[in-house]
């Protein structure tokens, strides 16, 4: 092996006296980094390659196994970090971009936690959710200017027609991520969890597995900049089409699928040959402006008989709000924005750490200045960019969005520990690989299972914090900043996010 | 009668059914101990089978007309009457090893170390689940009612 400065980043620490080598951990490693002497009957593990996914630590029958980080303390310089010392070894080594998969892990301000919620006091009651009814079923579409209706014999009868509407049991939906990205087995978990929960998943720009088209109702189907695996009959499929402009983890940038993950099936559903890179371009090589955007959001309308919404998933950068401004006008039925710290499978960890504005400001800039320009009716807003708990979903609807989007959350809920190995295929959890010994580790039915009860227990949270607050339907929330209050902001953030400081009233 | 289900899609080969069947079949039932201080070491009662990315964990399927009880020469291969399991009585089993030759699956080892009689799976009479099932990681292995015992695929 050639000489590498590079210090090894966890240490495995085997307690002996736990162990009995019945190798469970040699065999779950896909980085080879335990090993059985079967002459001392003793297993060795080598630190070097760890990448902290915690499989063997997990899987241990006697809990022997711990992973640390390395204790190696490199000379204290608040400057120079760990990290980024690191990083310039690698990159001395090999000359080339430095990747990381899932969201970025900087310290960016984080202002879901900044902000605090409301509850009823004596004033207003609150209501328990447990005896009286709590809606979160959501309607994603445009909305009319004003309904129309006529007085006949039997009633009431609607005379506006409605745009097409997507209808969510609870304001959750399942993040864009492909098949190729991550395994045929978590691409049907989602789909079943969704069908379960009664929301959405989202194809990503892998296109659609044959197998998973009975889970169509449940499946928004997406169209980027590849238009891998689009044709007629996967539109024809979806309950709604989303076209992708940008991911939170790297605006402005394409995606590349390495060859290595275009099995037979992934180079089918996605109409490539087998073995070749599948690479997205930066931009859609059709859409140069709002315009551009406007003739492909009504093709796609025209190729569905306008019977589904086409949504319209950004990056949040500068600018925001004028951006979704033009996107709304340009007859998008919703607007996905994803934050700075979104996921990913693979982005170069410069664009990710460094590209972007916190998903928390861009929801709040865009709701403002929608309702500014008296068109916040015509869009929905679906807030991404790492939802973490029940918390962050009212508190992004209290800023101004109608739904959110989970990508890592559903990931971590199906086994993911973050070890940001994403982009290596060697996913020890069967998630993000298409190797036939790791996707097995996923058996859709607990995955499934695993998100179903995600949902449903944010679901239950959600509707304890309606109830506190005195609200009994989520869009009495939608956009009211009322309820919350910022703490340790400053007063430019306070204005941008449109709430008051704690204390003020 | 219940029975193992074997799922092969989702058997990751990490042989927990092994070494959780070996703790239970050991004197003390401390997986610890069992693999650090009793020797001999119980035999595993169900083997993980393995070619390329298959894999998938065998037990003895509890055949309906089971070869082994036939070809027992002293009686010790039975059927509980109350389970429907086929169990060895290990007391009576004199090592002829006519069990073994004859099971359609290779269910049936030879314990050479231990009590030199046929060792295979009893499903954990006594025990709510089957210590293979109740500790398999990924729901590969189910304890279901089966359709018949052998080795048909459950309804």
């Amino acid at each position: 092996m050639t000489f590498s400065m590079l210090t090894p980043e966890f240490r495995i620490e085997r307690d002996q006296e736990r162990c009995i080598a019945c190798q469970v951990c040699v065999r779950q490693c896909a980085n080879d980094i335990h090993d059985y002497e079967a002459d001392e009957d003793w297993v060795y593990s080598d630190h070097s390659r760890c990448v902290g996914c915690h499989r063997c630590v997990t899987l241990c029958p006697t809990g022997a196994l711990t992973v640390r980080e390395n204790p190696l303390d490199f000379r204290r310089n608040a400057n120079w970090t760990a990290t980024r010392l690191r990083d310039i070894y690698k990159q001395a080594e090999t000359g080339g971009i430095l990747l990381s998969g899932m969201g970025s892990d900087q310290a960016h301000p984080i202002y879901f936690d900044h902000l605090l919620l409301n509850a009823s006091q004596v004033t207003n009651p609150s209501i328990d959710p447990l005896r009286e009814p709590m809606e979160l079923r959501t309607y994603i579409g445009r909305k009319p200017d004003r309904l129309e209706v006529s007085r006949g014999p039997g009633g009431l009868r609607l005379e506006t027609q409605m745009a097409p509407q997507l209808v969510l049991e609870t304001p959750i939906m399942f993040s864009a991520m492909s098949y190729g990205s991550i395994s045929y087995n978590a691409c049907l978990s989602l789909a079943r969890a969704a069908q379960r929960s009664g929301i959405m998943y989202n194809t990503g720009e892998g296109g659609l597995h044959r197998d998973l088209y009975e889970y169509g109702s449940y499946t928004i189907a997406q169209v980027a900049s590849g238009r891998f695996g689009v044709h007629s009959e996967y539109l024809e499929t979806a309950a709604a089409l989303e076209i992708k402009i940008g991911q939170g983890a790297k605006p402005g940038i394409g995606g590349h699928l390495p060859g290595e993950k275009v099995s037979a099936d992934v180079s089918r559903t996605r109409m490539i040959p087998e073995g070749t890179d599948a690479l997205s371009p930066a931009p859609h090589h059709d859409i140069y402006s709002i315009e551009d955007l406007s003739q492909l959001i009504n093709a796609l309308k025209e190729a569905t008989d306008y019977k589904k919404p086409v949504g319209i998933k950004i990056a949040a950068v500068h600018n925001i709000a004028p951006i979704a401004s033009g996107i709304a006008r340009a007859g998008a039925d919703y607007i996905a924005i994803d934050g700075l710290r979104g996921g990913t499978g693979a982005a170069p960890t410069i664009i990710r750490n460094n590209v972007g504005i916190p998903i928390e400001l861009a929801i709040a800039a865009v709701d403002t200045r929608l309702r500014q320009e008296g068109i916040r009716n015509q869009v929905s807003l679906i807030a991404a960019g790492s939802i973490r708990n029940s918390g962050d979903v009212m508190k992004i609807v209290a800023l101004g969005a109608d739904a959110v989007y989970i990508g890592t959350s559903a990931l971590v809920a199906m086994g993911c520990h973050l070890c940001q190995k994403c982009y290596t295929g060697k996913c020890n959890w069967g998630l993000a690989t298409q190797d036939p010994y790791l996707t097995k580790r996923l058996n859709p039915e607990i995955g499934s299972r695993r998100l179903a009860n995600l949902i449903r227990a944010w679901s239950l949270e959600i509707k304890e914090m309606l109830g506190g607050m005195g609200i009994n339907a989520i869009e009495s929330l939608r956009s009211n900043r009322d309820h919350l209050r910022g703490v340790g902001l400053n007063q430019g953030e306070l204005d941008a996010l449109g709430v008051k400081a704690a204390g003020m009233g | 009668m219940k029975q193992i289900h074997v799922n092969e899609e989702y058997c990751i080969g990490c042989r927990l059914c092994e070494i959780h069947c070996s703790v239970q079949h050991s004197r003390s039932k401390k997986i610890i101990k069992a693999f650090k201080e009793e020797a001999p070491r119980a035999l595993a009662r169900v083997l993980v089978e393995e070619e390329g990315p298959l894999s998938f964990a065998m037990q003895c399927r509890h055949c309906e007309d089971a070869p082994c009880i036939e070809a027992c020469i002293v009686g010790a291969m039975h059927r509980d009457e109350e389970t429907g399991a086929v169990l060895c009585d290990e007391d009576h089993c004199v090592g002829c090893w006519m069990c073994v030759m004859v099971c359609p699956f290779g269910a049936i080892q030879r314990n050479l170390v231990g009590n030199k009689a046929a060792s295979k799976c009893d499903l954990c009479l006594g025990e709510k689940v089957p210590a293979c099932v109740a500790n398999c990681p990924n729901e590969a292995l189910t304890f279901i009612e089966a359709a018949n015992s052998n080795g048909g695929e459950p309804q």
